[in-house]
């Protein structure tokens, strides 16, 4: 407590002269030399491999470039193209469809689970939430190649039990590709929705227990319970997961680049942004096209991530 | 109990027993098919119990792929990035929660910033430095640059505020503790819930990695899980052997699972003490 007073002391007092506040500061920052220190790496790191490269980004992504020769501005043509590429829309399409439809189920399931978890009537909860977070351990080129399993066309688990059912099975992979989509997000659903279980669980653990027991008295039932006490009092909990998973979606990679590959499956189905900004880069080594995709997605996260907060986060803060 | 009452409990088990098999299924499927020939697998109706190849299909995995090697290479880099993310971010959690220095409200706003910034903006020159240092092809490229992480200071830094005591600094300092060793020798031991939780996670983020060591690592015996089994994968010339390549994933799959299982209690317990109090 003495360092707070300290500084006040230096940052307040207006009757000394700048040559001694200038003193007293230069005083200061030598008494906590240590903490100056033990901050520095995370500067020194982010100024050497986020803020520049982020940076000289945008000056390649306004030229031509592939790495080894000279580089050629182009001005503006970059953008230009990607505007007009049919294959970057499709890319943009396919990822806000996957992001878009992907939410509203795994977000709902994750609360859901979360409620019941957290109302005290089950047994073995340490049990079910291990189980739930399982998938988000597990690395996403394996379960790509699980689920690609799963969704096998002739003998995959998925039309086999369809057959069983007396269902016609899916054609998974070819078609027109409508199918490539769902089996993405169904796998990105099943790969995250422990993880935003979790992050509800630790939220509701901040609600009052004498809320639920007072509702319960009053003689409310259990989906009334959830619908006014859970979701309002989870507000700004489910806004964080929704901007977190957001990115996560927009910028997914690991599931359709080995779902599909670059090459983006029947119909481009399964291109994805970040995908396609992997092949422009470092299959086609097209340095500055990729590095104008690269900056378009970012103005996307950025956007998005402002249109939730400003939706969502309305009412809380 | 009331009649609605039991209805309720049924509703509630049946919902949180089925969506544990739709997620526990998966797994279940990769172990059984592991333990098939491709044509078994290919069979219908597919093999839904253990068959007799786990011995055939592990021999083969390792001569599609150096697999102790890869495992080798992910142990290794996923620890020493662990390690060091836990004491860099630890470092400057503490500075930010027990010193009040000229800056230091700016600096931390700084810091949480980046965390909005969208890092795959600079993905192309971040790769040319990779280059620019010779750092293709080499674990440094991993473990360096995302060594010291916002998210990792802002959680530290929650905890250390909550759980540290002033006196406990001001104790040291009187019985003569170097102020630059006072993190190491008294703070750091109390720091353990909130240090096993973050290594959980980024251990978790860095031994899944994938597209950075795609872009990083060439030579085969430099591979990390991930990026091997994409190799297998994706290799034509072996042509598709899916059993051999299931047992690749189940065995690059079960560290980390039996890993998370052992630590889960205490990584959840960490998770939300965390959450609580920030």
């Amino acid at each position: 407590m003495n360092t707070v007073q300290t500084s006040k002391k230096i940052g307040y007092n207006t009757k000394l002269s700048f040559k001694e506040r200038l003193k007293n500061l230069m005083k200061e920052i030598n008494r906590n030399r240590v903490a100056y220190i033990y901050i520095s790496p995370f500067y020194i790191l982010f100024l050497l491999f986020g803020a520049f490269p982020i940076i000289y980004a945008f000056f390649i992504s306004f030229n031509q470039w592939d790495g080894l020769d000279k580089m050629r501005f182009i001005g503006l043509e970059n953008y230009g193209r990607l505007l007009s590429d049919p294959t970057f829309w499709k890319s943009v399409y396919n990822t806000l469809y996957i992001g878009i439809i992907a939410h509203v189920p795994m977000l709902l399931g994750a609360l859901i689970l979360a409620f019941v978890i957290n109302s005290g009537v089950i047994r073995f909860k340490d049990v079910f939430r291990t189980i739930y977070f399982l998938p988000v351990v597990t690395s996403s080129v394996a379960v790509s190649i699980v689920f690609l399993t799963i969704f096998g066309v002739r003998a995959g688990l998925v039309n086999y039990v369809l057959k069983i059912i007396g269902l016609t099975p899916i054609d998974w992979w070819g078609g027109f590709g409508f199918w490539v989509k769902p089996a993405i997000i169904i796998l990105f659903i099943w790969k995250w929705l422990g993880w935003n279980m979790v992050i509800y669980l630790a939220g509701l653990q901040g609600i009052p227990r004498e809320l639920y027991e007072s509702a319960d008295i009053d003689g409310a039932s259990m989906p009334k319970i959830f619908m006014h006490i859970t979701l309002p009092l989870l507000k700004p909990v489910i806004l964080f997961t929704l901007i977190n998973s957001t990115i996560g979606a927009l910028t997914i990679f690991d599931e359709p680049y080995m779902m599909v590959g670059t090459i983006g499956g029947t119909n481009l189905s399964g291109l994805t942004l970040m995908v396609y900004l992997y092949r422009e880069a470092f299959e086609y080594v097209h340095f500055g096209y990729a590095s104008s995709i690269a900056y378009v997605i970012s103005i996307f996260i950025v956007l998005i991530s402002v249109i939730n907060i400003r939706f969502f986060g309305k009412k809380n803060t | 109990m009331k009649l609605s009452d039991r209805i309720n409990k049924i509703i509630l088990y049946a919902i949180i027993i089925v969506g544990g098999l739709l997620t526990i299924i998966p797994f279940l499927w990769m172990f059984v098919l592991s333990t098939h020939t491709t044509a078994e697998i290919f069979r219908f109706p597919p093999p839904l119990l253990p068959g007799t190849h786990i011995i055939d299909n592990f021999q083969n995995l390792l001569k599609a792929m150096p697999f102790f090697t890869s495992l080798w290479n992910s142990i290794f880099v996923s620890t020493v990035h662990t390690a060091l993310v836990l004491l860099f971010c630890s470092m400057a959690g503490y500075a930010f929660a027990m010193y009040n220095f000229p800056g230091r409200n700016f600096l931390f706003s700084a810091c949480l910033a980046t965390m909005m910034i969208p890092w795959m903006a600079g993905i192309v020159p971040w790769f040319m430095l990779m280059k620019w240092f010779g750092w293709i092809d080499s674990f440094l490229a991993l473990i360096v640059p995302n060594v010291a992480n916002a998210f990792g200071i802002f959680w530290m830094r929650q905890y250390i505020s909550s759980n540290v005591p002033y006196e406990l600094l001001d104790a040291s300092r009187i019985d003569g503790c170097p102020e630059w060793q006072i993190f190491f020798r008294v703070v750091a031991p109390v720091l353990k819930p909130a240090i096993s939780a973050l290594g959980i996670m980024t251990f978790v983020r860095s031994w899944n990695n994938f597209m950075v060591p795609l872009i990083i690592l060439k030579s085969p015996n430099k591979l990390t899980l991930p990026v091997a089994l994409n190799k297998i994968y994706g290799d034509p010339t072996r042509g598709y052997d899916l059993g051999v390549l299931l047992m690749g994933t189940t065995l690059a799959v079960l560290p980390m699972l039996i890993v998370f299982v052992l630590s889960a209690r205490k990584f959840m317990d960490g998770m939300t003490a965390g959450a609580v109090k920030g």
